[in-house]
């Protein structure tokens, strides 16, 4: 068997893995179902962060790793996350070296910029375009390979399978030419999935409509699990279209932007009429120390409460305002233009104003999942990095679950895609280096038939259902279900209205039986595999009674002191007990800084034996596990490894 | 206002059948874009006259202009559907495939020529490896910002569609790689293999076959300045040919870059 590695998706993550895979002197196949240069990773904005301290700052990528952490609520996996931000440094390097025009200090060093839930400079950024350059300058590397012969791409092909053997090894994969129809086996004993995030589950999102999840799905229907899939990054700054949610980048935040409401919800006077003094800068007053660059699920639901809870939304209805006019920004129009062009200009195609002069309406949108495919961390016996629990099939990008806990913070999804993306490349070149026997021929010749018969019996449907339209349904249930505010029985009615849609798929109309790129026929079998994936993230959600990062359940929500009363965690005995058991269980020790004089408020220590409680219940991995013929998945729980800090309570002043 | 949204598209069942006209009318909506339209009539795909049909087949992916996927010709203009705002067009509107390129299906078409365009030329940074080699070298704010404008091309191919000089009986390659060129030539890096892109610029398809017509520019969604680059391209290639001659005459095997625009 030739030493060949399977990668599925060509964004971030995915050209990483090829370069990386290429350079260990793999052959690499390469699938896209569009043109790679058009994956969802163009659509990233704000930039890219690493610890480079260039602002003389004293960052440093400890700190990246416990502000990453902190921020996901320390769902994540913490040896990955600080391998990762300890990569953050030489990746940027390795980009600047790809050459990435990013902005540039008078000096000619990189600029950076602040971004959500940090204190430092951090975010490297190219314009407000930091996506489609970073997914640029690694379609171009990959092009070089290419020439030489060591990739073959296949875009507009679409993953259909994984082909697993009799002992559940990975051997390769069935795909799909989208433009003729033609179902191939391709052989390899490593595939790496990085399809990208699921945002088509939700209707309209901020994601591209590329994003159906359906690649993942089709691996968690084969058995790979899927990993804290209740977990839905809800964006807090979009503009709302029919077509889809457009991102307005947290970068127009970094930069000075301002989020307010006019004091008096019957103002109806124009935004810039309305002085300083009459406008609610609602993040700002409730938390003064990180002010509009809270992270995103606090600034979502802050946004969110302002509109459908205290009915203050701009004439009542659902947006804000974000305004980074310069008297607010500090900025002049120059610089507002060469730091976030990009961003301004979508705003005045879109939506008509220039937020040069008028702040911008926005409200929350989904944006990302931190959930996805399950992988591994380390190179343990039981576990390699980025592999799943199915041998051979990789995953990075946002197709996995690993970097970002319980919420994602801004900028750091480019860089745990090239990480991750490099991470798997690695070691799927290890992985093919040390199996490569070959599968007889029958492996291959069963999973081919069962994708055509699958293909054979949709081209059949002919039903009274509209694909399309049932779509949007499942996008509206997913979306007032299972987004910013969640209760058991709105999860319950939508757990059951998936169920109802698995049935009703079955009655679509295809209405389209030709050969020739037969978009209707490739959409209706992605529908199930979305409305299947939706089940895994319903279900997780269903289950976790707490509030964490993004998944936030008012019934469950475990209400903080006030203010005045907080003291710190480590003054607290319980907290000190419970750090150090997670230090024995996973064999480390943690330097708690010592108790300091501050006495523990009653309240406070409540609040403590409350929230230990409650991390010892849910502070674990969800695992949705597919079962085929059951119309639910069975989730179960993982301990989160704790080797780099124990948790804190997530409190943002 | 109308009660009514028109679409008048051209349809083409596979690249060997003939192209048809189908009229679609969705109920009006305010702030609509051409992508909003089409997937309203793909949702109910049925004509103006009561005719079931199939959901007309178009590429589209991030819809907010940076992806290059939905350019399609509409009201005869090329252009992006996802910026093709309905109430700023006139109805019917009439939506048809890029002609320069072979079509797929319906408004789908095959651009991969663009693609192979820029490997001819080279289009990348040579790189050592991914391995740590400390940062790139310095560049001024000023040279980011042009490299900037040029990194914006998302290959949609409105250039070429719009250019008279490609047609089916040119090789020339279009504006979009030359503005590639123009851009990885004026890279610190990229500068090393800039006589490697001039060769391939010279020769059939390159830079000698651009008629100066300057309605790539015109039709640029990211209003890149393409004709600069082509100047830039054309200057580049007068010296190094001039270079080449004596190089050739001499013997010697000197560096030869161009002028870095």
């Amino acid at each position: 068997m030739p030493k060949r590695v399977i990668v599925v998706g060509g964004g971030l993550a995915g050209l990483s893995a090829t370069i990386r895979a290429a350079e260990r002197g793999m052959i690499v196949d390469l699938f896209s179902v569009v043109p790679v240069k058009r994956s969802h990773s163009v659509c990233a904005q704000g930039g890219i962060n690493s610890a480079k301290n260039l602002k003389g700052e004293g960052d440093d990528p400890s700190i990246h790793a416990t502000d990453t952490l902190f921020g996901g609520e320390y769902l994540a996996d913490q040896p990955p996350v600080k391998g990762m931000c300890y990569a953050g440094p030489s990746i940027i390097d390795l980009l600047d070296r790809m050459g990435v025009p990013f902005n540039r200090t008078p000096e000619g060093h990189l600029d950076f910029r602040r971004f959500g839930g940090t204190l430092h400079h951090r975010t490297a950024f190219a314009g407000a375009t930091t996506g489609q350059q970073l997914l640029y300058a690694l379609d171009e590397q990959v092009r070089r390979f290419e020439v030489q012969g060591m990739v073959e791409k296949y875009e507009s092909w679409e993953f259909l399978s994984l082909v697993i053997d009799g002992n559940g090894q990975t051997r390769g994969i069935t795909a799909m030419n989208l433009w003729q129809r033609e179902v191939r086996v391709f052989k390899a004993n490593a595939v790496i999935i990085c399809s990208g995030g699921p945002g088509l589950v939700f209707g309209r999102s901020t994601n591209s409509i590329i994003n159906t999840g359906a690649a993942c799905s089709r691996a968690y229907q084969q058995g790979v699990w899927y990993g804290n899939g209740e977990f839905i990054q809800v964006h807090p700054t979009s503009i709302p279209g029919a077509d889809k949610l457009r991102l307005i980048s947290e970068s127009v935040r970094g930069e000075g932007g301002r989020v307010w409401v006019p004091k008096d919800a019957a103002d109806r006077r124009a935004p810039v009429s309305i002085p300083e003094s009459e406008r609610d800068y609602f993040l700002e007053r409730k938390y003064p120390k990180y002010g509009n660059l809270v992270p995103r699920d606090v600034a979502t639901r802050e946004i969110f409460h302002i509109c459908t809870v205290e009915k203050r939304g701009i004439d009542g209805g659902n947006s804000v305002y974000l305004d980074i006019t310069p008297s607010q920004s500090k900025k002049s129009p120059e610089v507002l233009e060469e730091k976030l062009g990009g961003v301004l200009e979508i705003y005045r195609k879109f939506v008509g104003d220039d937020p040069v002069q008028t702040p911008m309406k926005i409200f929350p949108g989904m944006h990302y999942s931190m959930g996805g495919l399950w992988v591994g961390y380390g190179d343990r016996g039981d576990m390699i990095a980025q592999m799943t629990n199915v041998p051979g099939t990789f995953a990075a990008g946002e197709a996995e679950f690993q970097y970002h806990g319980a919420n994602r913070l801004g900028a750091n999804s480019l860089l745990s895609c090239i990480y991750g993306g490099m991470e798997a490349g690695e070691r799927a070149a290890k992985w093919v280096g040390s199996h490569s026997d070959e599968a007889p021929e029958a492996v291959y010749s069963t999973e081919k038939k069962r994708q055509d018969e699958i293909n054979d019996n949709i081209l059949k449907m002919s039903g009274t259902e509209n694909p399309y339209a049932l779509h949007r349904e499942l996008g509206d249930w997913m979306t007032s279900r299972c987004t910013v505010v969640r209760d058991n029985a709105g999860l319950d009615e939508l757990l059951n209205k998936l169920d109802e849609f698995e049935e009703r798929w079955k009655n679509i109309d295809v209405n389209d039986r030709s050969v020739s790129a037969n978009q209707a026929f490739g959409f209706t079998r992605a529908l199930l595999d979305m409305i299947i994936l939706a089940k895994a993230m319903a279900k997780g959600a269903r289950m976790r009674d707490e509030s964490r990062g993004a998944h936030y359940k008012p019934a469950f929500d475990l209400a903080k002191p006030a203010a005045e009363k907080l003291g710190n965690a480590h003054d607290h005995d319980g907290y000190r007990a419970y750090a150090a058991e997670i230090a024995a269980k996973w064999n480390t020790t943690f330097n708690l800084p010592a108790k300091s004089d501050k006495p523990i408020t009653p309240e406070f220590g409540a609040y403590m034996d409350r929230w230990i409680e409650i991390q010892k219940q849910w502070n674990r991995t969800t695992i949705a596990k597919y079962l085929p013929g059951q119309q639910q998945p069975e989730i179960s729980y993982r301990d989160v490894a704790m080797t780099v800090e124990p948790p804190q309570p997530r409190i943002y002043k | 206002m109308p009660d009514t949204i028109s679409l008048k598209i051209k349809r083409q069942d596979s690249p060997d059948k003939a192209p048809y006209w189908e009229t679609f009318e969705i109920p009006y909506q305010p702030n609509l874009n051409v992508i909003s339209a089409l997937m309203e009539v793909r949702i109910n795909p049925v004509t103006r006259d009561g005719k079931k049909t199939t959901a007309p087949v178009w590429d589209a992916a991030c819809l907010e202009e940076v992806c290059g996927s939905c350019s399609m010709l509409i009201n005869g203009k090329p252009r992006q559907a996802c910026t093709a705002l309905v109430d700023q067009l006139e109805q019917p509107i009439v939506i048809e495939p890029f002609s320069k390129f072979p079509v797929v299906r319906d408004l789908m078409v095959d651009r991969s020529r663009m693609f192979e365009a820029l490997r001819r030329v080279k289009a990348w940074n040579p790189l050592d490896g991914t391995y740590a080699l400390g940062r790139g070298a310095l560049v001024s704010s000023e040279t980011q910002q042009e490299l900037y404008h040029f990194a914006r091309c998302m290959t949609c191919g409105c250039c070429l569609e719009a250019c008279p000089q490609v047609n089916e009986h040119s090789p020339f390659m279009g504006a979009a790689v030359l503005g590639q060129a123009y851009m990885f030539n004026l890279q610190p890096a990229g500068s090393s293999m800039a006589h490697e892109r001039l060769d391939a610029l010279m020769g059939p398809g390159g830079h000698g076959d651009c008629g100066n017509a300057q309605n790539c520019v015109r039709v640029c969604p990211k209003e890149i300045p393409l004709t600069d680059a082509i100047a830039a391209i054309g200057r580049q290639l007068t010296w190094y040919s001039v270079k080449k001659f004596f190089l050739d005459r001499g013997g010697k095997k000197k560096e030869a870059s161009g002028p870095g625009g």
